[in-house]
């Protein structure tokens, strides 16, 4: 978890060094947006990795009293993860790519990586396994996540093979598809933590049983096989596909409805609850929920996406969903784990500061997601002539971005230091990293 | 697998030459989509470029990518190169029409594309 959070550190100010360069082209020309760019994803999408995997590593032996099947495995894992991670990004600081969008490091390095996946995925089955009594929702959500993580990182990979190679249509079909699976699958393991951290700060185990979990677990399952399709309305294929993800993206309004129903009610248990920052960020987490839904609704009504396809829309859902949901979600088992283990520390030391963090970063991805709406409501009006007089118009709304890209990254980094610390001192009084053995 | 390959074959299209091989691994290797889009997938930085040569032609992306500009840099690369990635975008070209231009939109939010060139 710590390592993700130095992850999340190092790929928000990446991120803000692109910003910049998306204002002026020739900010650090010799440190290409070619490279921050890749460096900010990886980065972030390894931080969403290392803090979820973190967590259920902690939570089985800890809480959900199932020792690992392997300690050694676990030890193995975090290993191959630092050191395959640090050469994808000597990779991209010297310019050596090779892959496809979001993995666009040399593919032999993805090798680590699926066995990484391998022994993540033994570890974990072998050991939920030993619970003999009815799996709790989120034991589905984290094994689905794993297995439909190793299948759509295998299609992710299928570029290699020259039948999809050259094709291109072909291959913009299964990049797109594999891409939309994939996160489908790290929202399983995200959306199974925060499952579990309702039914822990609760302490009501009706969240994770109940028929509606599995309701909406199979929902989201439906929609993480076969709700794809809107990144490839507009890619020639069968019409038939374009329709069916399209059915696919509006039973999400069920969900969206649950959550509205759940939030109204939710408001009584968060007043009483303001002090735990976990229960904070699970909130937030909620509100970035519906609004990040509702945007998702409405670009994947073929008629809206005609417009908003190819835009900072786009980008505002991708941005919306992974730092305002995803991230909220585990630093809420950030703070949870730390509160667990040093039940009084943050209160004493950084309540302040963390309010602080959390409100900057908050208000700030509001500005920075509506700034994106309104450049792509810009770029949506591009009638293909000038690139350059359609940059200078939404301009304004791009510093607006990049101005709140950084303060948002201030946030973070307050939030993320004192996750840092404290996480620390947890493991210099009685060593998470040593879980209980088998 | 047979769901989302469907109705993606291309057999109205020539197979990618050698030299279009060559300009794809080029783009990779330079990682332009960090920047670039086809049918409006990859980085906003730079414009989309699944219909440029047909609506710019070779010879303007061609100078563009020999030369750079303001927002991108001038990747050193040989005349051959250059040739392969002109011949690359030429292949993408082929394949469709981004953004779409002639198309019908139903009352129940469906598109209907007539531009398709299959």
């Amino acid at each position: 978890m710590r390592l993700g959070m130095l992850a999340l550190a190092a790929g928000m100010f990446f991120g803000v060094i692109g910003g910049f360069q998306f204002l002026f082209p020739e900010f650090l020309q010799e440190f290409l947006f070619t490279k921050t760019r890749p460096l900010h994803v990886s980065l972030v999408i390894s931080s969403i990795f290392l803090i979820a995997i973190g967590g259920i590593y902690f939570y089985l032996p800890r809480q959900c009293r199932l020792p690992l099947f392997s300690v050694k495995a676990v030890s193995l894992h975090f290993w191959i993860f630092l050191v395959t991670g640090l050469a994808i990004i000597a990779c991209y600081l010297s310019g050596q790519f090779g892959g496809r969008e979001y993995f666009e490091f040399p593919p032999i390095l993805s090798l680590p990586i699926f066995l990484t996946w391998i022994l993540f995925g033994v570890n974990y089955f072998n050991t939920v396994r030993q619970d003999t009594e009815s799996w709790p929702v989120y034991y589905w959500m984290w094994g689905t996540g794993i297995v439909f993580f190793f299948i759509t990182y295998t299609e992710a990979h299928l570029y290699l093979i020259p039948y999809f190679r050259e094709n291109m249509v072909r291959e913009i079909m299964v990049q797109w598809k594999s891409y939309g699976a994939l996160t489908g699958s790290w929202n399983m393991l995200v959306y199974g933590t925060a499952l579990y951290l309702a039914t822990k700060i609760s302490g009501c185990d009706k969240y994770a049983r109940s028929k509606l979990a599995f309701g909406l677990y199979f929902l989201g399952l439906f929609n993480l096989m076969f709700g794809w399709a809107h990144h490839t309305y507009l890619v020639p294929s069968d019409p038939w596909i374009r329709s069916f993800a399209y059915f696919v993206s509006m039973t999400e309004l069920f969900i969206f409805g649950k959550i509205i129903w759940d939030w109204r009610s939710s408001l009584e248990d968060w007043q009483k609850n303001r002090h735990c920052n976990a229960y904070r960020f699970l909130i937030a987490a909620d509100i970035w929920v519906f609004v990040n839904l509702g945007l998702a609704l409405i670009i994947s009504v073929p008629a809206f996406n005609l417009f908003t396809h190819g835009t900072h829309i786009t980008v505002a859902h991708a941005m919306g969903s992974t730092i305002g949901i995803n991230m909220m979600i585990l630093l809420a088992s950030v703070f949870y784990v730390i509160r667990e283990e040093l039940p009084n520390e943050v209160h004493a030391r950084c309540s302040k500061q963390l309010r602080s963090g959390y409100l900057l970063a908050n208000l700030s991805l509001a500005v920075f997601f509506v700034a994106l709406i309104l450049a792509g409501i810009g770029k949506g009006n591009y009638d293909g002539g000038s690139f350059q007089e359609m940059m200078l118009a939404i301009r304004p709304f791009l510093v607006a971005f990049t101005v709140s890209g950084v303060t948002m990254m201030i946030g973070f980094w307050i939030i993320l230091w004192h996750g840092f610390r404290l996480m620390g001192k947890i493991m210099e009084s009685d060593g998470i990293a040593e879980p209980l053995p088998a | 697998m047979t769901v989302y390959t469907s109705g993606t074959d291309t057999t109205h299209l020539p197979p990618m030459s050698d030299q279009a091989r060559l300009g794809q691994n080029i783009y990779q290797d330079k990682n332009c989509i960090a920047c670039h889009q086809f049918y409006g997938l990859g980085g906003y930085m730079g414009p989309d470029l699944t219909n440029v040569i047909s609506t710019r032609g070779e010879a303007y992306a061609g100078a563009f990518i020999t030369s750079g500009t303001a927002r991108m840099p001038n990747f050193d690369l040989s005349p051959d190169e250059v040739s392969a990635l002109v011949a690359f975008l030429s292949a993408v070209d082929q394949t469709g029409t981004y953004p779409p231009k002639n198309y019908a939109v139903a009352w129940n939010g469906t598109v209907s594309q007539e531009d398709d060139p299959r």
